[in-house]
């Protein structure tokens, strides 16, 4: 038993040693940082789907990321969003955080490749969009028509563009090729037709991914009804950089520039033809003609006829502004070309699609019509200098508490206190070691609350020792027996009771940990873990402790030090209470 | 002193028999008129509730040699702000406004920084919605409804629903007397406050659980031919584990003083003072409700057993018979065979066959 608890107490030793971690992880209240408190707002009033706050976490997730702020963390408590970032300076994440994002569906009117570097994509260097159209102005394109399957397939298998939104009524669409491939299914109707500009003069980066980085990116990009502050915007804009420009509240009624999601692309886009909030649903399924994973969008009345109307109108519009861009959260998520005017309010999306790039879209283009409100409930700035008093102060609260256990314990109990003390020095080495562990592996942040609840449970563990020691004195005073056997009897009846008394503790702390919000839930998983470290001290070292001291003389003889002596243990005949139990 | 010193070894000995069960009328008595005042107090004087949720915004900076309350006040309010309350928390200026939008909070933050020479990043600041406090304390509150059934099932399983029931009346006891403490004296309500009051829950069970694990234990004795009713033995059990209820509560008061102490000596305000002082509060009523509601409550329950009714009858017949002389008691005995004689006892009839155990006690005495 208590070679075990030693290998335990040398193996986390010896962990800590091998990650040279020795001091605990402190959460923002003692390291200082600011933690925002985002609460959802549903129009019912009703929770969130689980679903839809997933969604959410990973929107902020990456907006916070964007931002390139160090340590940044979000997660999930409850149906709330906390962000914590430590250091300070933090008002561009409050900023960032607090928009909401939102789903619009926009006509693309000009893409480029993410940046003027070339060699960042893959294949198809000017675009990976098959940008080549016969375009009004006469300029070229890339577009490698020749081989559409081996060259022209957009570089990721995910990129937004590439794909083909057709009617989801009139399913397989007229073009047979169309969803063959992801590669074949874009060019599709119109594009698709055998143009020549395969032999572009202009120039352009065709096919050879040695493409010249002297030439302009953005040459044979029609820029025609571009707004000119965009198109400058268009120019300079860099999906490359660690910022796509997550978080941004696209305007509506405005025109804006956007990168695609994986950042490989850049597009300006037309005013929002159709608002997300217009959209009843969508799901992800396979073609049962091809075979292939396919998005199924719905639209509500309103929706649906906008989304006939601009449909209709760009579709025989050129490469790429025959292309629907949907966007949610100032992101491209999905840039299809449209192959025809989708009356009927459902369309389907097809080509290059995996089960979980189909899955993913699906659920962005479902959540993404019923946004998400969120409040900022909370914001928590803490300095560094008050988050290093708090950390003084809860040591200094925890440090007085262990002294004032320890001095009733050898007071109250004298030698078998010292046993007591022993085992809260076990229980605060094991706390201390899976405090360390858990921050260095389990990204476990030790918190103000934390300290509270780890100190209040010096308490509970104390009182596992005394339930115990009063038994084994019981049984002393009444069976009048050897301390060797008090201990075993004794043992067998206060093992009961500790268990169930640190059920009902570990009941609280998990239902405190699960329902509670902000800091309770800290609080509540300090208590469920020294609960159980509680009982492993029990088990493993306090009780073959006492069951060794009894065999020493000092206590086994009940020596007036060692708590267990004659006068102590009232073995007096004149029993009071026996007394009036056998009257009674 | 002397005495003092003989109670002392007694009560160490575990030698105390205090009839906590048989002065159920005081107990009762005492925790109604608790739970009353608290009431009135909750409903007519309300709880003080933090700015957590009432919504509003915090500014916190080490105090600089040179500032008063009202110094730091017109500053702040010079910077447009209004509703400035202006706190001393140990070594740092609290200062309280209304909700402010996050641009304000910067420039609140800037003026501070700017008039106290306190780096801008050395001001803390905390913004509260006015729905937060609201979230905070709704899912306090399914935590409770939660816990409580958890609990009752939890003990139903490990005792007996009428332990378990008597425990979750105690408990909730406790939270009404810890709430009224809190009503009347004005404390401050915070988040960190109601964790406190979470954590109640825990250890008023803790101590209810290690009582009624021993009056299980001694009345799981009480056969047909015992010698005790199951008032006498609940009795028992109390006194016997007294000693070990009164060290468990003190031990875990101890920590919890530390951090009150610590909380408002060093700090004044926050976290580490709201939590305990609703723990110190809670603590000292649940260990109360432990040894002076849930038992005598749990007896009331049993003693309407037919088991116990029946063993009740007999031990006061056979007292009746070896004091013949007690013709008070024999009047109210004649009542009793009737009572228990229809099975289902109704409640009354239960009360008087209490009655009369209580009584045949305190004769014996």
């Amino acid at each position: 038993m208590l070679l075990a608890l030693l290998a335990l107490i040398l193996a986390m030793g010896a962990t800590m040693l091998l990650q040279k971690a020795f001091v605990p992880k402190y959460a923002l209240d003692l390291a200082g940082g600011t933690t925002v408190t985002l609460s959802p707002v549903t129009q019912s009033g009703a929770a969130p789907s689980q679903e839809s706050l997933d969604l959410a976490v990973n929107i902020i997730r990456e907006r916070v990321n964007g931002h390139g702020l160090a340590d940044a963390d979000v997660a999930k408590s409850g149906d709330n969003i906390v962000i914590s970032v430590g250091g300070a300076g933090t008002d561009e994440v409050v900023k960032s955080v607090g928009t909401t994002a939102e789903l619009r569906f926009r006509q693309v009117l000009a893409v480029a490749a993410a940046n003027a570097t070339p060699g960042k994509l893959p294949t198809a260097p000017a675009t990976p969009v098959p940008s080549g159209s016969p375009s009004p102005t006469g300029k070229g394109s890339a577009k490698p028509t020749a081989e559409p399957s081996s060259t022209a397939k957009p570089a990721p298998s995910g990129t937004p563009a590439g794909r083909a939104l057709s009617s989801a009524l009139t399913a397989p669409t007229p073009a047979p090729s169309a969803s063959a491939s992801g590669a074949s299914a874009k060019p599709s109707g119109k594009a698709a037709t055998p143009e020549p500009s395969a032999s572009a003069p202009s120039g352009q980066p065709s096919g050879q991914p040695s493409a010249p980085t002297a030439e302009d990116p953005l040459a044979g990009v029609d820029l025609t009804g571009v707004d000119p502050a965009v198109a400058t915007q268009f120019q300079n804009l860099d999906c490359t950089k660690k910022d796509p420009g997550r978080g941004v509240q696209d305007d509506p009624g405005k025109q804006i520039v956007a990168c695609s999601d994986d950042g490989g692309a850049k597009y300006v886009l037309e005013k929002a033809a159709v608002k997300g909030t217009e959209v009843s649903g969508a799901t992800s399924g396979v073609d049962s003609t091809t075979g292939e994973w396919i998005v199924s969008v719905n639209f509500k009345s309103q929706g649906a006829s906008q989304f006939a109307k601009i449909t209709g109108q760009i579709t025989s519009a050129p490469q790429p502004r025959n292309q629907l861009a949907m966007v949610l959260d100032g992101v491209v998520i999905s840039a299809p070309v449209i192959e025809e005017p989708i009356p009927g309010g459902q369309a389907r999306i097809s080509g290059s699609f995996t089960q979980k790039t189909s899955t993913d879209l699906a659920n962005e283009l479902k959540f993404g019509a019923l946004p998400l409100k969120f409040v900022q409930s909370s914001i928590e700035e803490v300095s560094g200098t008050l988050g290093a008093d708090q950390l003084r102060g809860g040591l200094l609260a925890g440090g007085i508490g262990l002294i004032l256990v320890v001095f009733y314990s050898l007071l109250y109990y004298r030698g078998l206190g010292l046993v007591a003390v022993a085992s809260l020095g076990v229980a605060t080495i094991l706390t201390y070691q899976a405090v360390v562990l858990l921050g260095h592996n389990a990204n476990f942040r030790l918190s103000l609350p934390h300290i509270i609840g780890l100190i209040v449970s010096i308490g509970i563990t104390a009182d596992s020792f005394i339930v115990y020691f009063e038994r084994m004195r019981d049984e002393m005073k009444e069976g009048r027996r050897s301390l060797r056997v008090a201990v075993e009897v004794a043992w067998v009846r206060a093992r009961r009771t500790i268990l169930i008394a640190d059920a009902v503790m570990f009941i609280a702390a998990l239902v405190l940990y699960f329902l509670a919000v902000g800091g309770v839930a800290g609080f509540a998983f300090a208590m469920g873990l020294t609960t159980l470290i509680d009982i492993m001290v029990v088990f493993l070292f306090t009780k073959p402790f006492v069951a060794a001291l009894a065999k020493v003389p000092f206590f086994a003889k009940g020596h007036k030090l060692s708590g267990l002596d004659a006068e102590r243990m009232s073995r007096e005949p004149a029993d009071v209470r026996t007394t009036i139990t056998q009257e009674g | 002193m002397s005495r003092i010193g003989v109670i002392g070894r007694r009560l160490y000995r575990g030698e105390v028999d205090i009839d906590f069960v048989g002065r159920y009328r005081l107990w009762y008595g005492l925790s109604g008129f608790l739970l009353v005042i608290s009431i009135a107090g909750l409903v007519f004087q309300g709880l003080n509730l933090g700015v957590e949720f009432k919504g509003g915004s915090v500014f916190s900076f080490s105090k600089p040699t040179s500032s008063t309350i009202q110094d730091v006040r017109s500053t702040v309010e010079g910077a447009g702000v209004h509703q400035v309350i202006v706190q001393e928390a140990g070594p740092r200026w609290r200062v309280t406004t209304e909700s402010l939008p996050v641009s304000e909070v910067s420039r609140v933050q800037k003026v501070i920084s700017d008039k106290y020479k306190v780096p801008g990043d050395q001001v803390s600041k905390q913004i509260i919605g006015a729905t937060w406090g609201g979230e905070v304390l709704n899912k306090a509150v399914i935590g409770l409804i939660v816990f409580m059934i958890a609990i009752i099932l939890y003990l139903t399983l490990a005792f007996e629903w009428k332990m378990a029931l008597a425990a979750v009346v105690a408990l909730i006891h406790d939270l009404v007397i810890t709430a009224g403490v809190y009503a009347w004296s004005g404390f401050e309500v915070t988040p960190a406050t109601m964790l406190g009051f979470l954590t109640i829950l825990g250890y008023s069970l803790y101590d209810a659980v290690v009582v009624f694990d021993m009056i299980k234990e001694v009345t799981a004795k009480l056969g047909t031919t015992a010698k005790m009713t199951y008032t006498q033995a609940a009795n028992n059990a109390l006194n016997h584990t007294l000693i070990r209820s009164l060290n468990t509560s003190l031990v875990a008061i101890l920590p919890v003083a530390a951090i009150l102490f610590i909380g408002t000596t060093l700090f004044g305000a926050g976290t580490l003072k709201d939590l305990s002082l609703a723990l110190f509060v809670g603590m000292i009523v649940g260990t109360y409700s432990s040894l002076c509601v849930a038992t005598p409550l749990l007896v009331r329950l049993k003693e309407r057993e037919p088991k116990y009714i029946a063993l009740a009858k007999r031990l006061a017949t056979n007292k009746k018979t070896a004091a013949v002389e007690d013709a008070p008691r024999s009047g109210g005995k004649g009542k009793e065979p009737a009572a228990a004689g229809s099975a289902g006892a109704s409640p009354g009839a239960t009360a008087s066959s209490n009655g009369a155990v209580a009584g045949g006690k305190r004769k014996k005495r």
